[in-house]
Order: C-alpha cells, then sequence, then structure tokens
C-alpha cells in the first residue's frame, strides 16, 4: 500500500519586541525567575492590559512577506483554561479576526522546484509562563517572566507531504522572520517553537486521516524525526488493523518517541469571545503601504537577484541568500570587488569552510567583507596567484594583519610574472634534473603532458608559490621543446 | 432549558468549582431558573445585527514599545501564598 | 461641619474656620460611633487619613491647594489603595492588599482628598443590596430593616449617614444609582471610558464605571472633575476633554427637553413613587422644562441580555482568583484541580459562583450563539432605542428603581427576584450612557430615586438638571432617621 503523510504546523514566533504585547516588562530572556513579571504579566486584579505597537508592526510586515491579507480590522479574544503559567486563566489571543489573513511561502524541494506553502492564518497573542518542575517539596515552580511575551502564531495548511518538506517550510519561516529582523529566531531559547498536525492516507484517498497534534519540536532536527517517527506510528497502527485517535502528543528527544498527553486533553472548552479590555485593531491602509515601503529585500528575490542579475547558480543563490547577514556579507564584498562570481566561492568556500570550523556565524567572521574584497582585488590583478590567496586569507583570519596587502607584503607573496625572472629559475631547475630533461625529451609528444608537471612544481618551489602559473608552464613549454 | 445537575457539574468543572453535592440541585434550579429569565430574548429576531461587545465605537490605542516596569519581586511576591526562590509554588504539574 | 456640601467644607478650611485635622477627625468620630450599627465600611484608615489631613493642612497653609484638598473621603473596596488591603467583599481577597492604587485613587490623593477607609460591597460588585459581602451586610441609615442597595451600598449608606461627605463608587448595571436611590444621595455613573478602570478590580469590563456618590449635584461634579479623564493605563479609557462640571451647573434649563419613556413609567413601578416623581416632573416644569413620552420598547429585554454579558465576562475575569499568586489558598491542596477548586469554592460566595456559572455556560461550545451572541445583538439594538430617543429630547428621565428599598433578606434567596429590580439601570450600562441618580421624595420613610440618563458625554447636563432642581428643593439635604 502507498501511503501519504499530511501535514501542517503551527509555529509560534516570540517577536523581538523589548517590552511585553500587554505591558511594560522587559522581554529579555534569562533574568531571574518572576524579576520580569510586572502586575499585569501576573494577572493582579483590576490590571489592564494595552497593545505594544510594535507587536502590530512586526505581525503586519510578517503578513506583508508572506503575501497576506492584512484586514483592516482584527480582534484579541481570550481563551480560556486553567494552567499555573497562564495568570490570568485565559490566555489573550486572536481567533475570528485575526491581523494576518491568508498568505503563503514557497519552499524548495529536495527534488528540484519549488511547492507553495499556504499559510491559513497569523495571529498574536501572549505567551505563557514556565513551569518548573525540579523538586521543591514535591511542588512545581511557577516563572511567570516569560508571560505576556508576545507571540506571533503562524498556522499553515496541511501542504506539507514530508518530513523534509516540513522542515524546509520551517526554514523558510525561519529564515523570514529573521530577515525582517522581528525574532531571533532562537530555537533553543524557545524564540521559535513548533506543533505540527500529522496525518495519514492512502494516495489517491481525498478525505484526510485523522490527525494528532505534536508538541515540542523545537529545532529543525528534532520536527523531522517527530514527524517521520509519527508517520511510521500512525501507518504501524493501520496496518494492524488500529483507528489513530486525534490527541495530543508529546515528543520525547531523548527516547526519540511521541507519547499521549491525555491528562491535556480533556474537555477543551476553551469559551473563546472578544476580549473586553481590549478594543477592535483597526489599521490604516496607509500604515500598511507605509510598512511596504521598509520592507526589507526578501530570501525569494535575494535569490532571484543572484542567479539573475549575478549570474550565480541556483545552488550558490540558495545558500547565500539562507540568512540576510550572510547574503548582506555577499553584497558587500561584490560591491566592492566586483566580481559577483569570485565572491560566491570565497563565500561559500573559505569563508563558510572557516566559520564551520571555528563555530562561529557570518557575524562573527573575523574577516571582514572589506577585507575579503581587498584579497579578491589582488586575485584580479594578478598580484597573487590562487595559492597565495589562500595564505593571505588564513593570515587575515587568524588576525595576523588588518589588509591583504599587508599581508602581501610582509609575506612576500607577491606573484613573480617578471619574464625574465622566471626564466633564470627555469634554467636553474633543468639544469639541476638533466635526468628528468632527458626522460622528458625521449618521451612521446603526447605523454609529454604529463612530464611537464614536476617542473612546473619544482619552479613554483623554487620560487616560493610566487611565479605566475601560467607563466611558468609557457616558459617551460618553450624551453624543453627547444632543448 | 432545564439544567440538570450533570450539566451544572460540567460547567463547574469548567469553572474550577467544587459545588456542594446537597447545593448542585439548588444551583441547578437557580441556573434554571435564570436561564428562563434569559430565554426572554429569544423572543427578539436579531438576525442580521452586528454584535455589540463594547459600547462606544473606539478602536485600540496602542503602547510605544518601551520598558517602563522593573518589578519588584519581593512586594510582588509578599501577597503571595506559597513562594521558593522567587517561584510560585503548586502541586506538581505531571504533563 | 459635617453637615456642610464640599465646596462649603473647602470653603471653610480655606477660611480657617477649621482645619482638615479637625474635619477629618469629626468624621473618624462618628465613624467609630455609627459605623458598628450600618457596617458601612470594611476597613477604616484612621491613622492614614489623620496623615493625609495634615499633610492637606499643609498644602492649604502654603496654597498649594486644589479645591478638594483637604476633604474626607472614602472608596468603594473595589478601587485598589496601595498599602491598604482591597477586599472585593470578598473571602477571596480578605488579605490581599494590592501593589499599587487605582488611578481613580491616586488622582483623587493627588488632589490632596482624605481617604477615611473602604466601604462595603456586594462581593465583587455582583448583586443589588449589598447582601452578598463576605464582611455581613450594610444596613440602609433610613431604616435599619432595609437595604442600602447595591452593589455600592457601603458608599451610598456611609454618605447617607453622614459617616464621609462623599464617596467613590462604581456602577456596572446601577450600582451607583441603584444604592444612591436607596439612601436618598446623589450619584452618576459617567459614560462609559470617562473614568479609568485601572486598578479597579473587575466584575463585567465593558460595563464597569466609577464615579462619585455625594449629597449633592454640586458635590458630584467637584469629585467627577478629578476622577474623569485619559488615562494610557486604560485601553477602554477615552481621549476627549473635560469640561468644567462646576460652571456647567448654573446654565438654566429654560427650553430643555426630558424624554420620559413609557416603559419606565409601567406595571413594574410602584404607584406611590410614581406620584413622588409625578411631583418632582411638576418642579422641573416650572424650571423651564419641556417633558415628552417617548418609547424604549426594548427596556425588558435589557434584563436577560445583561444577565448573559455581566456573567459571560465575571466568569473569564474572576479565572485569575486561582490560589496561586495572591488571594485564598486552600489548606494542603493535593493536587492542581484540588487546589483551583477548593480555593476558589471557599473564596467565592454563593452568588458569585452562582454568575461564574452562568457565564461559563453562557460561553461554552454549543450555547454561545444562543446567549453570548444574541445578548450581544441584543446591546446594539437597546442602544439603537436609546440613541434614537436622544435624538428626539435633550435627556431622559425616569425612575431609578421600580420600588424603594426592600426589607433585608426579603430578595436574597431569590435571584431572579433580584435581578428584576434592575430594570431601569441595566439599559444605561449596555449602552455605555453616563446617568444620574438624586433623590426626589420618600415613600413610606424610604428614599425615592429619580434617574436622568444622557448622551455620551453629557453628564455636565445631567449635573446642571440635577443641581437646578436640588436648588428650589430640599430632597438631598434630609437626614435619615434610621440611626439618629
Amino acid at each position: 500500500m502507498q501511503w501519504e503523510a499530511v501535514i501542517g504546523l503551527e509555529v509560534h514566533v516570540q517577536l523581538a519586541t523589548a517590552s511585553k504585547i500587554f505591558s511594560g516588562a522587559s522581554t529579555a530572556f534569562g533574568a531571574a525567575p518572576n524579576s520580569q513579571a510586572c502586575e499585569i504579566d501576573l494577572g493582579l486584579p483590576g490590571v489592564l492590559p494595552v497593545l505594544n505597537e510594535k507587536a502590530v508592526e512586526m505581525a503586519v510586515l510578517f503578513g506583508l512577506a508572506t503575501h497576506a491579507d492584512i484586514p483592516e480590522r482584527s480582534v484579541f479574544e481570550r481563551k480560556n483554561y486553567f494552567y499555573p503559567d497562564l495568570p490570568k486563566g485565559y490566555q489573550t489571543s486572536q481567533m475570528a479576526e485575526p491581523i494576518v489573513g491568508p498568505g503563503y511561502v514557497d519552499i524548495p524541494l529536495e527534488q528540484g522546484g519549488i511547492k507553495r506553502v499556504r499559510i491559513h492564518h497569523a495571529h498574536l497573542e501572549e505567551d505563557a509562563g514556565k513551569s518548573l518542575h525540579e523538586d521543591f517539596h514535591g511542588m512545581t515552580g511557577i516563572d511567570l517572566n516569560r508571560a505576556g511575551t508576545p507571540l506571533l502564531e503562524v498556522v499553515s495548511e496541511p501542504d506539507m507531504n514530508s518530513a523534509k518538506e516540513a522542515v524546509a517550510y520551517l526554514k523558510a519561516i525561519h529564515s523570514l522572520i529573521t530577515y525582517l529582523g522581528i525574532s531571533d529566531g532562537n530555537m533553543a531559547e524557545g524564540s521559535m517553537r513548533c506543533d505540527a498536525n500529522v496525518s495519514v492516507r492512502l494516495k489517491g484517498e481525498p478525505k484526510l486521516g485523522t490527525r494528532c497534534e505534536i508538541k515540542n519540536v523545537n529545532s529543525f532536527r528534532f520536527v523531522e524525526k517527530a514527524i517521520n517517527h509519527e508517520i511510521e506510528r500512525q501507518i504501524e497502527l493501520i496496518e494492524d488493523g488500529g483507528r489513530v485517535v486525534q490527541e495530543t502528543r508529546l515528543y520525547d528527544p531523548d527516547k526519540d518517541e511521541t507519547r499521549s498527553m491525555r491528562s491535556k486533553e480533556e474537555a477543551n472548552d476553551y469559551r473563546y469571545f472578544p476580549c473586553p479590555d481590549l478594543l477592535p485593531l483597526v489599521l490604516d491602509p496607509a500604515y500598511i503601504d507605509h510598512l511596504r515601503s521598509t520592507l526589507p529585500e526578501l530570501p525569494d528575490q535575494k535569490r532571484e537577484r543572484f542567479t539573475q542579475q549575478l549570474g550565480l547558480s541556483d545552488y550558490d543563490a540558495g545558500v547565500l541568500s539562507s540568512s540576510r547577514a550572510l547574503a548582506d556579507y555577499f553584497d558587500r564584498a561584490t560591491q566592492l570587488c566586483g566580481d559577483a562570481k569570485l565572491a560566491a566561492n570565497w563565500v561559500t568556500g573559505e569563508v563558510a569552510a572557516s566559520l564551520n570550523r571555528d563555530g562561529l556565524d557570518i557575524t562573527q567572521s573575523p574577516v571582514a567583507p572589506e577585507q575579503l574584497a581587498g584579497l579578491i582585488k589582488r586575485l584580479q590583478d594578478n598580484t597573487i596567484n590562487g595559492k597565495a590567496a589562500k595564505q593571505v586569507f588564513a593570515a587575515l583570519w587568524a588576525e595576523e594583519a588588518h589588509t591583504a596587502d599587508e599581508v602581501i607584503e610582509a609575506k612576500g607573496l607577491k606573484q613573480v610574472t617578471d619574464t625574465g625572472a622566471i626564466e633564470a629559475i627555469i634554467d636553474q631547475i633543468l639544469q639541476d634534473n638533466p635526468a628528468q630533461v632527458e626522460q622528458y625529451r625521449s618521451a612521446e609528444e603526447d605523454k609529454r603532458g604529463k612530464m611537464i608537471g614536476f617542473f612546473v612544481g619544482q619552479v613554483m618551489k623554487a620560487s616560493r608559490g610566487t611565479a605566475n602559473p601560467q607563466a611558468v608552464n609557457q616558459l617551460l613549454k618553450t624551453k624543453l621543446d627547444a632543448l | 432549558m432545564t439544567l440538570t445537575t450533570q450539566d451544572v457539574e460540567k460547567v463547574a468543572h469548567l469553572a474550577r468549582l467544587q459545588l456542594d453535592p446537597q447545593a448542585t440541585d439548588a444551583y441547578s434550579q437557580a441556573l434554571t431558573s435564570i436561564l428562563a429569565l434569559v430565554d426572554q430574548m429569544q423572543s427578539i429576531d436579531t438576525d442580521g445585527v452586528l454584535p455589540m461587545s463594547h459600547p462606544m465605537d473606539a478602536t485600540q490605542r496602542l503602547r510605544i514599545d518601551e520598558v517602563t516596569e522593573q518589578p519588584d519581586r519581593d512586594h510582588l511576591q509578599k501577597i503571595a501564598p506559597a513562594t521558593e526562590q522567587g517561584l510560585y509554588l503548586v502541586p506538581r504539574v505531571v504533563e | 461641619m459635617i453637615e456642610l456640601s464640599l465646596a462649603q467644607m473647602a470653603q471653610g478650611l480655606r477660611q480657617k474656620t477649621f482645619s482638615s485635622r479637625e474635619l477629618t477627625q469629626a468624621f473618624l468620630d462618628r465613624i467609630s460611633q455609627l459605623n458598628p450599627r450600618i457596617n458601612a465600611f470594611i476597613t477604616v484608615t484612621a491613622e492614614t487619613a489623620l496623615q493625609q489631613a495634615e499633610q492637606a493642612d499643609a498644602r492649604l497653609a502654603q496654597s498649594d491647594a486644589s479645591p478638594l484638598t483637604g476633604l474626607p473621603l472614602a472608596h468603594k473596596d473595589i478601587f485598589c489603595t496601595q498599602g491598604v488591603r482591597t477586599t472585593c467583599g470578598s473571602r477571596m481577597l480578605e488579605n490581599f492588599t494590592a501593589p499599587y492604587s487605582a488611578t481613580v485613587v491616586s488622582r483623587l490623593e493627588e488632589a490632596g482628598m482624605v481617604s477615611l477607609g473602604k466601604t462595603n460591597l456586594d462581593e465583587f460588585a455582583m448583586g443589588s443590596s449589598n447582601e452578598s459581602s463576605w464582611f455581613g451586610p450594610t444596613l440602609n441609615p433610613w431604616d435599619l430593616n432595609a437595604v442600602p442597595g447595591g452593589s455600592s451600598g457601603g458608599s451610598a449608606a456611609a454618605v447617607a449617614a453622614r459617616l464621609v461627605p462623599a464617596a467613590t463608587g462604581t456602577d456596572t448595571g446601577g450600582s451607583i444609582r441603584q444604592p444612591a436611590a436607596f439612601c436618598g444621595i446623589t450619584g452618576i455613573k459617567p459614560t462609559y471610558g470617562r473614568v479609568s478602570r485601572w486598578g479597579m478590580i473587575a466584575y463585567a469590563s465593558s460595563l464597569d464605571q466609577g464615579g462619585p456618590m455625594a449629597r449633592s449635584a454640586e458635590d458630584c461634579a467637584l469629585l467627577l472633575q478629578a476622577m474623569a479623564g485619559f488615562d494610557p493605563k486604560d485601553s477602554t479609557s477615552i481621549q476627549r476633554n473635560l469640561p468644567q462640571y462646576a460652571d456647567a451647573l448654573h446654565e438654566p434649563l429654560q427650553g430643555l427637553t426630558l424624554g420620559l419613556p413609557k416603559e419606565y413609567f409601567g406595571e413594574d413601578l410602584s404607584p406611590a413613587m410614581a406620584k413622588v416623581l409625578e411631583q418632582a416632573i411638576q418642579t422641573l416644569e416650572k424650571l423651564g422644562v419641556r417633558c415628552k413620552e417617548v418609547s424604549l420598547p426594548l427596556t425588558r429585554l435589557a434584563i436577560p441580555a445583561y444577565y448573559v454579558i455581566a456573567p459571560a465576562e465575571a466568569s473569564t475575569n474572576l479565572s485569575r482568583y486561582d490560589g496561586v499568586r495572591f488571594g485564598h489558598r486552600c489548606d494542603q491542596p493535593q493536587d492542581l484541580e484540588d487546589l483551583y477548586k477548593r480555593s476558589r469554592s471557599e473564596g467565592f460566595g454563593e452568588e458569585v459562583k452562582r454568575r461564574i456559572l452562568v457565564g461559563t455556560y453562557a460561553l461554552s461550545e454549543g450555547f454561545y450563539d444562543a446567549y453570548y451572541r444574541k445578548a450581544q445583538q441584543l446591546r446594539r439594538l437597546i442602544t439603537q432605542d436609546f440613541q434614537s430617543s436622544l435624538k428626539e429630547v435633550d435627556l431622559l428621565l425616569a425612575p431609578t428603581t421600580p420600588t424603594p428599598a426592600f426589607d433585608l433578606g426579603s430578595k436574597i434567596n431569590d435571584p431572579v427576584q433580584m435581578y428584576l429590580e434592575d430594570i431601569y439601570t441595566l439599559g444605561v450600562n449596555l449602552a455605555g450612557l453616563p446617568a444620574l441618580s438624586m433623590p426626589a421624595g420618600q415613600v413610606a420613610g424610604r428614599p425615592v430615586g429619580l434617574q436622568l440618563i444622557g448622551n455620551h458625554f453629557e453628564e455636565a447636563r445631567l449635573l446642571n438638571v440635577a443641581h437646578q432642581f436640588q436648588q428650589v428643593t430640599d430632597h438631598h439635604l434630609q437626614k435619615p432617621s434610621g440611626i439618629e
């Protein structure tokens, strides 16, 4: 039997505001417990919420970047349930009238091409606090610092059919929110969290299967593993004659399994209704147009520019547009050296490898794009050859000097293009290696090409890598053939 | 509409109220008579009327994104029934 | 001294006839003498009151005083007061001291008023008789067998009994106007959004509105001036300039048209009340007012609409009382559910639980459309009724209640009977309109309240009409007979 998985994701994005969505307390991560929970976040009697304009702006930017409708009016509602990390006994959220309407993102497929994943809507809501289960005499400790942090919940349509597609979608959302600067996207700190709705059906079957919601999948790797695991579980269950029960399941990364969370499941009746402490949010079309004009160039647009205008390969364009900082680095280097392909080679090659080796990200690169461009320029004007360039880069990376020129000067890496100087070295090498010269002379014409490599190597070595390889080749061939 | 004691118990659970078993009957009677009063609403046709959640047709005002609160945790926790190391304590939460 | 109006007291302070300390002490003495009989105060803050009075005297001496500096008042115990416990009439908050003050409290404090304490109320403002308070009922100073009304019954009784010259109240479905009527004082519920709700413990957020209660419209105008105004901490607060209420008091009434909604003078109204109101209408006509019958056909349906919307909002507003961060917590909770259920069931009284249950039911799956949504649709129709009648006339005149104060215990066991008492006050809250109640006479020794209803932001007009009426009548000067 041919099974097909159907996957939809709900992604919670913590917005990078300074203060909370409804209060003036800080949203900074990692403060002492409850030191950033003010009376509003604590839900004390008589307190009232006032909406943070930045959270609204960020939600609208996300909507515009996902080609979504931004309705003129949206409404905050109360989602009612009791839980210790939810101080008011309700979460202020949006339901019937969210701030961001239907939109989409395009994701690259592994087999090539792209797929459009529709976004049902995105809405603003407040985050809850955290329960700490360390033992306090058998009690649980509640930290409400996170309570009230603005969240944008992005709800996709069930348009994905594999764990890989789900990861690609999640990466696309991640790249969008970091491009827009509306979230740091740090999954380890919970700035971006994901719940996956997974069901399976026989290929060709129009009806959706019963879905399970998997919670707590908070890294790209876990999303893939958890979804694959859940797909297998459901297929096995059905093939064994069982039935999938609609439920919430928790992913346990240690055991790599999902398990049922029945305790939270019983009698969910959230009694949504418009929050009477907040009024309808009405957005002026001029405000939305203004925000549209502030949108940065987004990953898709960058990728297109890199291939269409700069002539990069799809692969390089994809890599370089994957993060805004990387793209900015590349753009700057290109701008200064004027050669996009060379810049792309260096950024995806030497720079990426060195970052990876040292566990740094592009914003921490010891070699600035200006320095890289300086290096590339010396390659372009033949001051150095490729081999020397790598040495220069290594020296810049190690912060031995500030510019490529300083390294070239200090290490004497300037390429020797002076024919006389190269000829002198060649003559010396030929004189020192009579046996090899004899072999070359007696060899068949078609073997000679290979044998010349030995002499090139010797000459380069003698010049400490500074001789221009093309010139060496040319001169060697002329001299040997004339002997 | 008559509310049974089971209905009342279900609603009481949603509201996290524990009703004295002897009082549940009284609650269901009281609620039934309140709902009878409330049911008078059904005598009016409201088809097509926009629901009104707020008496003034005002819209939400926005706050500048600034940190204006520096919570004094000790002060705020003076009124808390049970805390330890700055955390609010509740009976063990099982997930 | 205790018989003076706020304006007269302010004059006395400026002329050094007496000091704020002397004034404050006089009222504190009266509280210790009479409060045990009527239970109008939950908390009396004698010590801080005297300190505030001394500060006020210093301000007065430095001519750094507002019109209210040095004048005593009391706060309904629903307004959070930093450093003084705020109970909301509930066991749930018996030991709750808010770490902040309500905007209303801060504004009156900045004006230099002296707070004598916190007044009794129906638990979480849910009631029309003050009998649902965890701290026992307040009694009506006119007749100790009668209720003072609710939920601001403690404030109304305290003002009527001259325990304090003025007090704050809140009005969700009549909670300022009905007790003002029952206790023979003047009280105004402003337009929704006029007075900040920050720090005012929520009952039903889209209906709640704070306002002043005093013996005269003039005193109410003075207080409202300081209480009202935009507050950035309340999203529903209105950004609009405040008129000078005291200035508007003296406008002549010539040419004003008052509408008499016929549904408010129907079979629900007791004939004796109708007679008292008839006389009041004649007095107003002599002042140049023209009266005209209007119709508010949906009047009766304000009761069911209100008793869905208010409990629905209340049911979720009261979810925060869970025994975790503040408030009552049960002993030795076995598990989380036990913590929630026992803390809440022990902390809340019967009427609060009833309303939480009704509200939860009205919002629950399968019933939302038939109850909550329907009530909100009716709310719009009721509001439209008010608005169209207020296009025909300047103000509406109506009874505040169908009967004078009823006997203690007579309705407490029948919630529906109790709810029907609110028939003339609820519509105003649904529509967010300002309305005032003032004494218009008595029936069998119990005061009768006359209600004036205006369009949004017409508080000045309401106070103007009431003040002109009080210039030619003395109902507002009558002293309660029950405790002297």
